[in-house]
């Protein structure tokens, strides 16, 4: 691939970007952890400050970054091999997304085809149930934890299931957009885009209604053992996902608004819709594993 | 063709800018790399400093310095420091100043990104080590952060320490994608795969290795901190998780870690001894094949690190097996490091005696790595001495020297200065020896059965315990010659050839010491 091209290749002199960029990370970091830290000790701290300075640093620091590579991009300074780069940079960074998502899939399995199981006296550990945890018997979903917490299951049928067929939906849509922009068609592009973002916004809307059921009729918490644990922590992070994917989204839609990207040039475009693309197939993994099985 | 940079920018960057803003402000591969290597060598006299208490704490039994809390403290700290902040900055920072140079490229891939990857680190370890000050002291848990020690029994701190290492994640992994995007995408025209140096090779391996890792990592700190202050219980039987799964994810992550912290190291020696030995490298494809495979496997190790915890006969069999396949690619890469030396015109200076030294002391480390992956010895010698003196072999003796050897094979072209070879030499023969005071009596205290990690321990290791010291100060005080070498060679010395090295091969030796701020802005033509 590399031989092919023999054009420039932009490399800008200087950007004050990174380092406010560390600067926002380091303080959301700080921040944080002194949130976390005084939510513990019960305390009104200045932890939240901090965080809340590092997280607008972090929103100026994109802003001017983003600012400055649209410009770089219009003014025609990118070549094809440029390009490649970013959307190799973007394919690895999704693959390190799926890592992430795989730790907490495998704490998943993890606990329900082992934890649980050897708990309940599976394998070799008779004893360990017969002692240490009386009367617990294995199960999964784990409606009843070893030290006695009890919840109910969170179904398949209703909100998952609407919630699965609208982002499949989407991704969809999502298509069909990056067809249009392909082909030169800014209606369909435009029209499809935004049907994307409003199911992406009706997905997060009824993805919090189920955490509202969840909590106040299930009696499902974040803390009512291993099966809340990976409940929450796995539809958490992709709804987070969900939240970020549809921002992106929004900024394309502004960006094809002011009459930006060509169908030859829409890295940016693209990457939104791979983002997206990945966060869907999350999330039937998650309707499989999570709710379904 | 492509002599323009920046065209949009007013003044002229092919001279470096001057100021505090150049290095905050910087683009440029060479700077970024420069950073990063004095980042990771202060890094590597904090945490050196930090193994300083922990030798004068043990240097006799009983407790005299610090107190137990602290010295677990130091351990912790010591070894996070020394992976995340000395060993892998150092080899990123190699790999900025090396990879574009060697494949003919302009820059990294994304040079913005990567002035980010490594401006995070300085912020990541600062709060790190601010954490050692707050009430309660800072991690305490051992770096391996096992639950429950760092979720019911860690102290305060906790969540800062989780906090660090994600940005440190962040800031691995986009040093990764940057590596990884530069190598696929930025090779000169001719510059095949089966072409590229091995250091860019291994990097390549690497970069993987660390975007596949990386990510799991920050998953089990995530848990851990869900565990300790959002009331989950991941690793807590009685919600009906398992500390025991917390191994299994930590390793999940810290088995590629193991290579992440060596593979760059095989991609150095790859390039030193061809060099001291005027021949070309011994069987190029089979190393290639052979980094490769020795990747692969990494993923299907993690559990020889838990023998003792305890899991099932046949997955106990399953990871020793495994482990012990990696011998074999292990092996084929030593014995093309001797074949390559066979019968070549060999020289001795520094960089090759850093390189020699690391192909004996890497393989004994290789060895007692062998013997630690039979499960049933494991059982004798887990957390003991034999694994701090296992360890350290492969990483100080290991991976330390071959970043040394790299700064000595490659000073001349960073700076355009020859650094002093008499103090050269001088820092290799008191590092070799030291080293060797240092961690070889460590086995015999570890088979007599000493405990890693505790701060005192039976009078019969007294003995033993006091050369280690006695080693561990001397190797210490010898890395302050390194620094001395550098700085003398940054200020002025001898000026270096274009190639100083006879037998040196690679790109790299095409352009003027010390190299121009930008370097092939027109990609070379290889054949």
């Amino acid at each position: 691939m590399a031989e092919q091209h023999h054009e420039k290749y932009y490399v800008p002199a200087s950007s004050p970007w990174p380092i406010v960029g560390a600067i926002g990370l380091g303080l959301i970091a700080f921040g944080a952890g002194h949130t976390v830290i005084d939510m513990k000790n019960e305390v009104d701290g200045w932890g939240a400050n901090v965080l809340t300075g590092g997280i607008i640093v972090m929103l100026v620091m994109l802003f001017g970054w983003f600012r400055d590579q649209i410009n770089e991009s219009m003014s025609g300074l990118y070549s094809a091999q440029l390009g490649h780069s970013y959307r190799q940079g973007m394919a690895w960074f999704i693959f390190s997304e799926i890592m992430f998502f795989a730790a907490f899939f495998g704490a998943l399995f993890y606990a329900r085809v082992i934890a649980v199981e050897w708990l309940g006296g599976a394998s070799n550990n008779a004893m360990t149930n017969e002692v240490l945890w009386p009367g617990f018997e294995a199960m999964w979903p784990l409606t009843q934890t070893p030290g006695g917490t009890e919840t109910q299951a969170m179904g398949w049928a209703g909100l998952p299931l609407y919630n699965t067929l609208i982002l499949i939906t989407s991704s969809f849509t999502c298509h069909f957009a990056h067809v249009g922009l392909e082909k030169g068609k800014r209606k369909q592009l435009t029209l499809w885009l935004g049907i994307t973002i409003l199911l992406g916004c009706i997905f997060l809307y009824l993805q919090g209604a189920e955490y509202v059921h969840a909590y106040e009729e299930l009696g499902l918490t974040l803390s009512s053992g291993v099966y809340g644990n990976t409940f929450y922590l796995l539809t958490g992070f992709h709804g987070v996902h969900v939240t970020l994917g549809t921002l992106m989204l929004i900024i394309m839609f502004l960006r094809i608004l002011k009459g930006h990207f060509t169908p030859e040039h829409h890295f940016a475009f693209q990457a939104t819709s791979w983002y997206w693309h990945f966060v869907d197939v999350v999330w039937v993994c998650l309707f499989i594993f999570v709710y379904v099985l | 063709m492509s002599t323009v940079v920046g065209e949009m920018d007013q003044h002229d960057h092919h001279h470096a800018p001057s100021g505090i803003s150049r290095w905050l402000f910087t683009t440029n591969h060479k700077d970024i790399g420069s950073m990063y290597l004095w980042f990771s060598f202060i890094m590597f006299l904090v945490g050196g400093s930090m193994a300083m208490v922990i030798r004068a704490e043990l240097f006799q039994p009983g407790l005299q310095l610090v107190d137990p809390h602290f010295f677990n403290q130091m351990t912790t700290v010591h070894g996070l420091i020394m992976v995340f902040g000395a060993v892998m900055p150092a080899f990123t920072g190699l790999a900025n100043w090396m990879i574009p140079m060697m494949i003919g490229a302009p820059d990294m891939a994304l040079p913005r990104m990567n002035n980010w990857s490594f401006w995070i680190l300085p912020f990541a370890f600062a709060i790190l080590l601010a954490s050692l000050f707050m009430e309660g002291g800072g991690p305490a848990f051992g770096w391996t952060f096992y639950a429950p020690l760092s979720t019911t029994y860690s102290s305060d701190s906790t969540a800062l320490f989780v906090f660090s290492v994600h940005i440190m994640g962040i800031s691995s992994i986009m040093g990764a994608i940057n590596v990884i995007v530069t190598i696929m995408n930025m090779r000169a025209p001719g510059m095949s795969y089966m072409k590229m140096p091995l250091f860019v090779w291994t990097w390549f391996i690497t970069a993987f290795l660390l975007i596949a890792v990386m990510p799991v990592l920050a998953g089990a700190v995530t848990m851990v901190l869900t565990d300790k202050y959002f009331g989950t219980s991941f690793f807590d039987a009685a919600g009906g998780g398992d500390p025991v799964m917390f191994q299994h994810i930590f390793w999940f992550f810290g088995h590629p870690e193991v290579y992440i912290m060596i593979l760059p190291s095989f991609g150095i020696i790859s390039a030193i001894i061809p060099a001291f030995s005027r021949k070309r490298l011994f069987g190029y494809a089979s190393m290639v094949y052979a980094t490769a495979a020795i990747a692969g496997l990494s993923f299907l190790v993690w559990a020889h690190h838990m023998f003792t915890t305890g899991m099932p006969v046949f997955a106990e069999l399953f990871f020793m097996y495994c482990t012990m396949l990696i011998s074999i690619p292990t092996g084929v890469k030593v014995f093309n490091w001797v074949a390559t030396m066979w019968r070549g015109a060999m020289t001795f200076e520094t960089p090759m005696l850093f390189a020699l030294a690391f192909v004996i002391l890497f393989t004994i480390g290789g060895f007692s790595g062998l013997m630690l992956a039979i499960t049933p010895i494991d059982f004798q010698y887990h957390d003991t001495y034999f694994v701090v003196a296992h360890f350290h072999y492969v990483l100080v003796s290991g991976a330390i020297f071959s970043i040394m050897a790299a700064a000595y094979y490659w000073l001349p072209k960073w700076t355009g200065h020859m650094y002093d070879e008499k103090l050269g030499k001088l820092h290799f023969w008191a590092s070799l020896i030291s080293v060797n005071v240092l961690f070889f009596p460590m086995h015999f205290a570890g088979l007599a059965g000493m405990p890693r990690r505790i701060p005192d321990y039976s009078l019969a290791f007294a003995d033993i315990n006091q050369i280690v010291s006695i080693g561990g100060f001397a190797f210490g005080l010898s890395q302050l010659i390194f620094l001395w070498v550098v700085i003398k060679c940054v200020k002025g010395g001898e000026k270096a050839p274009a190639k100083p090295w006879e037998g040196a091969e690679g790109l790299e030796w095409t352009v003027p010491s010390p190299a121009p701020y930008h370097t092939f802005d027109t990609p070379p033509e290889v054949k």
